[in-house]
């Protein structure tokens, strides 16, 4: 390890090439294995859950159940992903700009705000007086140090986007790169503006609700509740999917020199999020009472679909900028030799290529759907939803995070990955396990079967729902689904943790293995048809006449129902 | 200051780079367009019998 | 030259824009506004919309509803579970239908093809209304008595579930409707 000096806190990265501020390096690392300790957790409450709903198993008691199910919900969905962002803006800001952290002592008060505040609920929870569900909605109480928690969590996270922010001025004041922001970091920048929305919106709700469980204020109305967390609750969301595709981008280059297609489309696109992605929202409002369609078609369809129109501009810049790449480097014949010549054994690759896939077929698609003003009746509150989200959560984040993971192991941790046999296999295994989760218990949730249900055979109840017998087929081949991506998560943690503690150290002399440039290339007249890349543009027709297809099945379903007006 | 001819650039450009105008169109517009008015539809549901 | 984790050029945004991605663009804008169109177009050309109809009303005020509706009509005590009425409102009536742990009450028996004005509302926490095997589903809030008209397009026996968590015995939370031709 090289020794450095008051005057150089720098080193630069064999493997990458990039110049790495030692402090802001000490600080991603903490956050990452803080996050991947945190998915432990989180994903051990997620196997209990799936044993319990596996209608065979059926694990714990009722209790348990949804204190497990609590656990997972608020770990699993925010714990683990935030103390990732964290890392990933933290690393973006400093790494991809050459600038050294912010404030580097007010980034440390962010770590252990965040420990301290997911403690503190994680322990509330445990405690067994606050199985309330990540949603917590009011009148169903939880313990005063469940939403305390919470806000220390918001307030440390909201101390982390400022730290980003001010690395953003020191670099521009410094002058540590020329021009524009490359378009990772204006990607993890419009995911930290999405982020102090989001926190703000939770400070809101939950500080108010936090006095109202130690007595000092009278009630909270349910409903102002539900509009205000939805902000937070949904916004969070958001911040995973801008940051998500901000590695698709980074990754893509990484590995194949790409570049994007087009800066101007892709910033328009981040640009369309800014404005209207927080406006998803109200998806989880829509079969409430009383408040007006006009509010509802405004804000569901994020104005005009402009947000969803967004997604399907990056859907189609990061593989086809993969394309022109692949081909500008030789790749040129047909529609995909492209893609079969890909790196698939490669877990940076196939961890972000699966999360690509998977996030538009089964997150994204279904998204569209569901948020349909009316088609939400048939969706609202079943085991759909959490299918969905599945999709996006796991399947799109989690998966992209554990690519960008395998990256981040030898170029940070400066450790050569274990077990490469295995990690080859890892995002596949996470991968298919979680899509089939998420597909087939979808299947159940289009014939109704209910989210956070402890029993749907009502075992002893006098009016007990008879179900055809095929959902509990799905329920089974769903939850199989679930522990076999349960068996790759903890696969990551063991070869995450066992990299940082018994990997080999990477020498100093390492061969650099990020992709150079591929426009540097000899190769200028590439694709077919005047298109630079028509494989992926043939790609996108297939996940855009799914999607058609998908959307008039589902009004096609609700035009059988009662009369509804 | 800048001393680059700042002219040369597009609008599209200014207001994409201007990271300060971001975070503001941000905070404001889903502020506005979602949690305002949605907490205006909750306070206008008459009152019941 | 570049990355997308390097500086752009200089004046990016007057770079031309590949064919692909234009026709995508394109296509993508057309398939949105349609669909936003298509969401509004439903008000009209569908059956199943929600009419958004909602009251504040004290949960007190909400229970003494249905107490009073449940007297009115009550026709039988149900064959499953003897301690809940059986509800006969006539058609083109409101009815009303309370949410509270861990039941939904009371009973209902409607025809089909009749129209009925029915309200849901909770008495404690929130719940979830969720009629199977339709698979509708509406929420019910304490506070909120919300009106939605129905009108049944089939006969036979619809359970009512709650799909909204609201305590360890949310799992036990039931109803039903019985459709009769």
């Amino acid at each position: 390890m090289a020794i450095t000096t008051a005057q150089s806190p720098f080193r630069i990265d064999p493997l990458s090439g990039l110049r790495i501020d030692l402090q802001a390096q000490a600080l991603v690392k903490i956050n990452a294995v803080l996050a991947v300790v945190f998915l432990l957790v989180g994903g051990a409450a997620g196997l209990l859950v799936a044993l319990t709903r596996w209608p065979a198993v059926h694990l714990l008691p009722a209790d348990m159940f949804y204190m497990a199910l609590t656990v997972h919900g608020i770990v699993a969905l925010m714990v683990w992903i935030i103390f990732f962002e964290i890392a990933v803006i933290y690393f973006v800001s400093t790494a991809l700009l050459s600038c050294r952290i912010a404030t580097p002592g007010w980034a440390w008060t962010q770590v252990w705000l965040m420990v301290i505040g997911a403690a503190m609920t994680f322990v509330a929870i445990l405690q067994g007086n606050s199985s309330v569900m990540m949603t917590s909605y009011p009148p169903l109480e939880a313990a005063p140090h469940f939403y305390l928690g919470l806000i220390l969590f918001a307030v440390g996270a909201l101390i982390g986007c400022f730290v980003f922010w001010g690395t953003l001025v020191i670099a521009k004041e410094e002058k540590t790169y020329e021009g524009s922001l490359p378009l990772i970091v204006y990607g993890a920048m419009v995911a930290v503006c999405i982020a102090v929305f989001t926190i703000a919106s939770g400070a809101i709700i939950l500080i108010p609700t936090f006095l109202w469980s130690v007595g000092l204020i009278k009630s909270i109305d349910p409903m102002m509740y539900r509009v205000i967390w939805w902000a937070f609750g949904h916004s969070s969301q958001q911040i995973n999917v801008v940051t998500h595709i901000s590695i698709w981008y980074c990754i893509a280059g990484l590995i194949f020199g790409a570049k994007p297609m087009s800066e101007k489309v892709s910033r328009t696109a981040f640009l369309l999020y800014i404005l209207f992605l927080q406006f998803g929202s109200v998806h989880h409002l829509l079969s409430d009472p009383g408040l007006s369609s006009v509010w509802k078609v405004f804000n569901t369809s994020y104005m005009m679909y402009m947000a969803v129109l967004a997604s399907l501009i990056h859907g189609l810049t990061v593989p086809g900028s993969i394309e022109v790449a692949q081909r500008r480097n030789g790749y040129n014949n047909g529609l995909f030799e492209w893609l079969r010549k890909a790196p698939w054994g490669n877990p940076v690759f196939s961890g972000m290529f699966l999360s690509l896939v998977g996030f538009g077929f089964v997150g994204g698609i279904t998204g569209v759907v569901m948020s349909v003003e009316q088609v939400n009746m048939i969706i609202h509150n079943t085991i759909y939803v959490p299918a969905h989200f599945h999709g996006t959560v796991a399947g799109g984040t989690t998966l992209a995070f554990m690519a960008l993971t395998y990256f981040l192991i030898p170029v940070l941790f400066q450790r050569e990955v274990i077990m490469p046999g295995l990690a080859k296999w890892q995002p596949w295994l996470f991968g298919i396990g979680i899509n089939v989760f998420a597909i087939v218990v979808m299947g159940a949730g289009t014939l109704g079967v209910p989210r956070r249900h402890y029993d749907i055979t009502f075992a002893g109840q006098a009016l007990a729902h008879e179900w055809p017998g095929l959902i509990y087929m799905m329920m089974t081949v769903g939850e199989i689904g679930a522990v076999l991506a349960v068996v790759g998560g903890a696969l990551f943690c063991y070869i995450v943790v066992g990299s940082i503690l018994w990997g080999k150290k990477v020498p100093a002399d390492a061969k650099c293995i990020v992709a150079p440039p591929a426009d540097a290339g000899g190769h200028k007249e590439i694709g077919a048809g005047g298109f630079e890349a028509p494989g992926t543009f043939i790609l996108a027709m297939v996940l855009f006449v799914t999607l058609v297809l998908y959307y008039f099945v589902n009004f096609k379903y609700l035009a059988t129902l009662w009369t509804l007006a | 200051m800048s001393n680059e001819p700042i002219e040369q650039q597009t609008v599209l450009q200014r207001i994409l780079d201007d990271i300060n105008l971001i975070m503001c169109l941000c905070l404001v517009v889903p502020t506005v367009f979602y949690t305002l008015w949605g907490v205006m539809e909750v306070a206008t549901i008459p009152l019941g019998k | 030259m570049g990355y997308s984790f390097t500086p752009p050029a200089k004046n990016w945004a007057t770079e031309p824009i590949e064919r692909t991605e234009i026709l995508w663009i394109i296509i993508a804008l057309a398939w949105c506004l349609f669909m936003f169109v298509w969401m509004i177009a439903w008000h009209w050309i569908g059956n199943q919309n929600m009419n958004n109809e909602a009251y504040k009303i004290l949960p007190e005020s909400y229970a003494k509803k249905v107490e009073d509706f449940t007297a009115k009509y009550t026709i039988r005590q149900d064959a499953n579970d003897p301690s809940l009425p059986v509800v006969s409102p006539p058609p083109g009536s409101d009815v009303y239908l309370a949410a509270s742990r861990f039941q939904w009450r009371p009973l209902l028996e409607i025809q089909k093809g009749k129209t009925y004005r029915v309200h849901i509302s909770s008495l404690d926490v929130d719940h979830g209304f969720s009629l199977l095997p339709e698979n509708i589903n509406f929420t019910a809030y304490p506070g909120y008595e919300s009106v939605i008209t129905m009108t049944p397009n089939k006969s036979g026996q619809f359970d009512i579930i709650c799909n909204e968590y609201c305590g360890f015995g949310h799992h036990m939370m039931l109803g039903r409707i019985y459709v009769k031709e």
